[in-house]
């Protein structure tokens, strides 16, 4: 990989409270690339998302995104830098339609190509299109995280994060979800960065991949290389393969 | 067979209610032992003494026993037998063929309304009718309006505010202050009002709007009671507990006066006798007017970005912010927007009383709104009418009902005991309806056509 990285996260430490959580992470995701971050539970790799949209904002180290520093902007700042997520647990609006969902996720825009856009994620995910008028909070844990996948893809964004969207799935589900975000990235060179405890999808998915242990990038290297790595396939492979 | 087992299971329901009627009243009797049984006054010589008040403890205690027996015995297996009637055809008894009521049922209140103080008129004569136009009228509206500007911070936005009665002072108060000070008519001074309350909500917004929740709540009771001690004590401008009074009336757009003495009087110009009626007529149409200018403003902004941001600010705050939402100024707005509808309230609520003092925004005033909005549903504007209209109207209801003091005896003041009439309604809806009268939300956005929305047929978890 040559030239400067989409998102460069440089020697971040990130805190609560007196609790170290991340200490001195470094990770680049480059333009049209799929990454992934493979670690235990705890590991720190949710807060390494989170310190990414900035909350909680690294105490020290730097984010830079798209050669702009943006360690210390609020978190609607930086979405509105079309950086989407799709956080841990899903965070869909329960109360709310799947097409008012889906609307929430084109505001930046004020909705201007949100027709064309909304059928979009429809063909990617024709099973929204099916629940379109049902609450977002009566969806099934798929369904949910299709939403929440759609609804950080109306925003049009140029770096897509995604926390654990495995997560309590059926592997029939992920491996559709995962089918979905290779496609996007494919076809539209979508840059994904993807938290994952499924490391044998995720890795098969990337073309590179860290692994955080106790707050800190222990490895790193293609998806290929990681997926043949002894210690990588001890830790993470063995016995969790899906 | 489904007959057979129910003719087997009636004597059990029988000894059950019975057995439960006897318990109810059991509890009735420990609970209203000491607040009903036993009274405190003062004697001759300034003492404080009790005496007893059998009597009404035994009608306290006998509804209960009743009202216990008949819900079990006769309301719940016929509620049962509906519900398994209904899950028998399978068949949910939603849309498609609702009634012509049901439908238009909008349409139909509001010319009602528009007709309302002429009906009362007709049927009441002019001075049969002040009543009817004024407690019942007026009354409810102001507390529509009220529940219906409360409805975008809590029921849209999510935040609890238990002081919402400060911003209905603020409202009553700049009227009561500029028009005595500076003659400044109802006209300017309504949207003035408005203005200044929403000032004041952002003013307290900026520093709480960080906190949630039960937090939030805290600190917005706490600036009611700020603002009603501030009116209390300063009494330079507010003049304290005496209050204001004297405050001008509202003019008819300045063209006609409701003043007896002035000049262009209304009631002269239009060669009508002198009565007090047709100014509380052309206050219902104001406040009429106003609610329908909540109703309207609220209906626009849930449709809005910002209105959409509001709703999606109540479901999941960290969610918004990763869309971009900027909480901070949306949470803001909301509680400018649900400040600005107290205000013109309060002026209005000024214009109408031609005096204000602290009495009238304790407390007890933001609860009475925010139980207005939770029993209607909250979000809902037709469930909180609706809710108003029970509440507001029950409390007026309960003034009238003098036969009771046959039943409870002479010295029963039935409106003292308008806060029950509030705890049974909260429970009663609570049981049976525990979103509110109207507990679905109405979404605001369809890809063509409208279509039924499922997941209003289960149950939602929460939120
Ligand atoms: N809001 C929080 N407050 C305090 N500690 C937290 C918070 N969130 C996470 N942590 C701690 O930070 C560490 C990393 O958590 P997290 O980033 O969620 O891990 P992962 O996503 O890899 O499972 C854990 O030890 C966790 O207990
Ligand atoms: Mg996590």
């Amino acid at each position: 990989m040559t030239g400067e990285p989409l998102l460069k996260v440089q020697a971040v430490e990130t805190y609560y409270g007196n609790i170290r959580a991340l200490s001195g992470v470094d990770v680049d995701v480059h333009k049209g690339e799929i990454v992934s971050l493979i670690g235990a539970n705890g590991a720190g790799k949710s807060t390494l998302m989170m310190t990414i949209c900035g909350s909680p904002q690294a105490r020290t180290g730097q984010v830079i995104f798209d050669g702009e520093d943006i360690t210390r902007l609020p978190t609607h700042l930086i979405a509105r830098k079309r950086i989407a997520q799709s956080p841990e647990g899903r965070r869909i609006f329960p109360r709310m339609t799947v097409y008012e969902n889906l609307q929430m996720g084109a505001g930046l825009d004020n909705l201007k190509y949100f027709n064309e856009d909304v059928e979009k994620i429809f063909t990617l995910f024709p099973r929204l299109k099916e629940r379109q008028s049902q609450r977002g909070g009566t969806l099934s844990g798929g369904e949910q995280q299709m939403l929440s996948i759609g609804r950080a893809l109306m925003a049009r964004p140029k770096l897509l994060l995604l926390d654990e969207p495995s997560l309590g799935l059926a592997p029939l589900i992920v491996k559709g979800i995962f089918e979905a975000i290779k496609k996007l990235n494919k076809e539209e060179g979508l840059t994904v960065f993807l938290v994952e405890q499924n490391a044998f999808a995720a890795l098969k998915l990337s073309d590179r991949g860290y692994v955080m242990v106790n707050g800190k990038v222990t490895m790193s290297g293609t998806g290929k290389e990681l997926l043949i790595n002894p210690e990588v396939r001890a830790a993470y492979l063995e016995g969790g393969r899906h | 067979m489904a007959i057979a087992s129910e003719n087997n299971v009636q004597p059990d329901v029988m000894a059950k209610a019975i057995k439960e009627a006897v318990f109810a009243g059991v509890v009735a009797f420990c609970m209203f032992l000491l607040f009903v049984g036993i009274e405190t006054y003062q004697d001759i010589n300034n003492q404080l003494v009790w005496r007893t008040r059998w009597g009404l403890l035994a009608v306290f205690v006998a509804v209960a026993v009743v009202g216990r027996f008949v819900t079990v015995a006769f309301i719940k297996p016929h509620l049962d037998k509906r519900k398994l009637a209904k899950a028998k055809t399978g068949v949910l008894d939603i849309s498609e063929e609702k009634s012509f009521f049901h439908k238009h049922f909008l349409k139909i209140a509001l010319v009602f309304l528009l007709c309302y103080p002429f009906l009362a008129m007709m049927i009441f004569g002019r001075q049969g009718s002040l009543k009817y136009v004024d407690n019942f009228g007026i009354q409810i509206l102001i507390y529509v309006m009220l529940a219906w500007g409360l409805n975008i911070v809590v029921g849209l936005a999510g935040l609890l505010d238990l002081g919402y009665v400060a911003f209905y002072a603020v409202g009553a108060y700049s009227y009561a202050l500029l028009s005595s000070y500076f003659g400044f008519s109802f006209w300017l001074l309504l949207p003035m009002a408005g203005i200044l309350a929403a000032l004041w909500g952002v003013i307290l917004g900026f520093p709480v709007l960080r906190l949630r929740g039960d937090y939030l709540a805290i600190v917005t009771l706490a600036f009611g009671e700020i603002i009603r001690l501030v009116l209390i004590n300063w009494t330079d401008v507010t003049r304290g507990t005496f209050g204001i009074s004297g405050i001008a009336k509202a003019s008819f757009f300045g063209i006609w006066s409701f003043d007896v003495g002035a000049a262009n009087n209304f009631n002269k110009a239009w060669g009508l006798p002198s009565s007090s009626v047709y100014y509380k007529m052309f206050l219902f149409y104001i406040i009429l007017a106003l609610c329908m200018l909540t109703a309207y403003v609220t209906i626009r902004l849930r449709r809005m970005p910002i209105g959409r941001a509001w709703e999606a600010l109540r479901e999941d705050e960290i969610a918004c912010r990763s869309l971009g939402i900027n909480t901070v100024a949306t949470k803001l707005t909301a509680f400018a927007t649900g400040a600005m509808f107290g205000g013109f309230a309060g002026s209005f609520f000024a214009a109408r009383q031609g005096f204000v003092s602290p009495e009238s925004f304790v407390f007890l005033e933001s609860a009475v709104i925010l139980a207005i909005v939770v029993l209607g549903g909250m979000g809902s504007l037709t469930g909180i009418a609706i809710a108003a209209v029970v509440m507001v109207g029950g409390t007026e209801l309960l003034r009238e009902m003098e036969f009771l003091k046959h039943v409870f005896g002479p010295d029963f003041t039935p409106e003292l005991y308008r806060m029950l009439l509030f705890g049974l309604a909260m429970i009663i809806v609570m049981l049976f309806k525990p979103r509110g009268f109207v507990g679905t939300r109405e979404p605001t956005a369809f890809l063509k056509e409208r279509k039924a929305v499922s997941g209003s047929f289960t149950k939602e978890g929460h939120g």
